[in-house]
């Protein structure tokens, strides 16, 4: 509850979660939003401006972009959150218990870690996809299996830090359960770590969906996804620019968007950053004082 | 009680394929009965935080045994309620999430549910380490060291161990709070029988409240004294410590 009373407080992140949330319902509710079929071809629509009947134009077949940008979230957001959420908590689930038992189960998982991190993403992907077959279902699966690794071992090494300090070896000490020492004590702490590589990797992760779509392996043609309307854009890039402009930005903002929050989250977690910001507040007085004596003084 | 037998314990010595190690206790063994304040003297390095964490369980030893009433002390069950720690480090004492109060509940929810009656003893607690109680919802941040060092010392006696570990828990306090926290100590010792493992350098706060001093050098024990025979050591390096006291 205090989080959300702290984030209430930022404007941006206020910005964000409404941004994120409105996203995510209109993505899910796609075809209740959605003012017209996203894969009705009408070509005598073909490169029409804006209108009042199709808000952001039509594409160059005369689709509704704003229709498919709609239909676009499902794939290019939602399905990424779901692929994210997986690997996340797969490398959490990992990175804790090599971080926090060490010793023999440690070197096992790392060892895995390493091996799969031996690979180039990008190819391990392909290679996926080459076995399982073409389609999102498949390269979200690839990225599951490429990601949880990474993630392993970046919660792994956060979670060694902080079960180092005294804290957490005095609730050992105390006798208190690894289970509650993990979801009280290092939970919390290492949470902020991994919110920022989580919205980290969701912007490369719909960037790399879309690449994948390009190349054939994701959405196949008439489905709407954001990566696949930016190339479509592509080919009439010099004479028709403006059709880069709204999947560009839907992938800007939410990325953004998930940036944002994530930094916003930290402070709203941490109750030495959340103080800190109203102290300089204060202070600041003082300092302008001393920068004026300083300008005297030369 | 606390039976400390044979232990023996290094750690890996240099980079990943180095196969030296450094040999941090060299056998080891004493006993520590109820009641008996426990101190452990010795000069920095050598061994004395580690010989702590193994007597807590939170590591184990290479070889020998930790017993606690009989029962190893590195089950989790032999722990539960019976030892607690206040250690070196103040800075990373208490978690930066929690409030003093929540910090000082973590050990007392083990052994009473009653929030009511807890609240109280927090208080209680805060008074006799000499804190104030408006300290119960500070974050740890906004503490001194030697402040966040005594809410440690309430949260480490709060649920009454029968065994408690210092290590340099007050270095960081000044003199008046030193002997305020001593004197607490040695009142809680006559209260619950505590016993204490008193880890410092300093020998004067160690002859004050310590029944029995361990005289520990390089992972090994030196010499054992009753804090009377204080004066007659034995062994050279026990003299020369106890000296180089004298002419300060
Ligand atoms: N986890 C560890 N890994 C490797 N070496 C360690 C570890 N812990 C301690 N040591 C080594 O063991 C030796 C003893 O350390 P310890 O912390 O027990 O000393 P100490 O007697 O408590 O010193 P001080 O009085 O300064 O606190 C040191 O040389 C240290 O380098
Ligand atoms: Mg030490």
């Amino acid at each position: 509850m205090r989080i959300f009373k702290n984030l209430s407080k930022d404007k941006l992140a206020t910005i964000s979660v409404t941004v994120i949330v409105v996203t995510i319902i209109v993505g899910l509710f796609a075809p209740f939003f959605a003012p017209h079929d996203p894969n009705q071809v009408n070509m005598s629509l073909r490169y029409a401006s804006s209108s009042w009947e199709y808000l952001l134009g039509n594409d160059h077949l005369g689709r509704c972009i704003l229709s498919r940008i709609i239909y676009g979230i499902r794939p290019s957001v939602l399905w990424v959150l779901v692929a994210l959420f997986i690997s996340v908590l797969i490398g959490a689930v990992l990175g804790f218990l090599s971080g926090y038992f060490r010793g023999k189960v440690d070197a096992f998982i790392m060892r895995v870690c390493d091996i799969m991190l031996s690979f180039p993403g990008y190819v391990m992907t392909l290679a996926i996809v080459g076995i399982l077959g073409v389609g999102l279902g498949n390269i979200l699966i690839a990225f599951i299996l490429v990601k949880w690794a990474w993630f392993a071992r970046v919660i792994r090494t956060s979670v060694m830090q902080y079960s180092e300090l005294e804290y957490v070896k005095f609730s050992k000490a105390s006798g208190i359960s690894d289970l509650k020492i993990i979801y009280k004590h290092l939970v919390p702490v290492t949470f902020s770590d991994i919110a920022v590589i989580s919205s980290s990797s969701i912007g490369s992760m719909i960037l790399q969906i879309s690449g994948f779509s390009f190349l054939g392996l994701g959405i196949q043609a008439p489905n709407a996804e954001w990566g696949m309307m930016l190339n479509e854009a592509r080919e009439v890039m010099f004479t028709r620019p403006e059709l880069m402009l709204a999947p560009g930005l839907a992938i800007v903002i939410v990325v953004s968007a998930f940036n944002f929050l994530s930094d916003a989250l930290q402070v709203a977690l941490d109750p030495k950053l959340l103080n800190s910001k109203k102290r300089p507040q204060q202070k600041s007085p003082t300092t302008t004082v001393k920068i004026q004596k300083k300008e005297v003084a030369h | 009680m606390l039976k400390v037998k044979g232990v023996k314990k290094s750690y890996k010595k240099g980079g990943l394929f180095s196969t030296e190690r450094q040999e941090v206790l060299k056998d080891v063994s004493f006993e520590c009965e109820n009641g008996v304040c426990l101190g452990i003297i010795g000069e920095s390095g050598s061994g004395k935080s580690t010989l702590g964490r193994l007597m807590l369980g939170i590591e184990k030893p290479d070889h020998g045994s930790i017993l606690f009433n009989g029962k190893e002390v590195e089950n989790r069950e032999v722990r539960l309620g019976n030892i607690s720690a206040v250690f070196q480090d103040y800075k990373s004492s208490i978690n930066p999430f929690f409030t003093v109060e929540e910090a000082i509940m973590e050990p007392l929810i083990i052994k009473n549910k009653n929030k009511k009656e807890n609240q109280s003893k927090i208080d209680q607690l805060l008074y006799r380490v000499g804190l104030n109680p408006s300290y119960r919802n500070k974050y740890p941040h906004e503490l001194s060291g030697g402040e966040a060092q005594r809410v440690g010392i309430a949260r480490a006696i709060s649920a009454e161990p029968t065994c408690l570990l210092l290590d340099e828990a007050i270095s960081s306090l000044d003199i008046s709070v030193q002997t305020q926290v001593l004197n607490l100590l040695k009142e809680l010792k006559n209260i619950y029988n505590m016993s204490f493992i008193f880890i410092t350098h300093d020998i004067q706060a160690a002859a004050y409240i310590c029944d029995r001093v361990i005289i520990f050098k390089d992972g090994k024990i030196e010499e054992i004294v009753e804090i009377e025979q204080l004066k007659n050591v034995q062994s050279d390096y026990a003299k020369q410590l106890l000296q180089s006291l004298i002419t300060f």
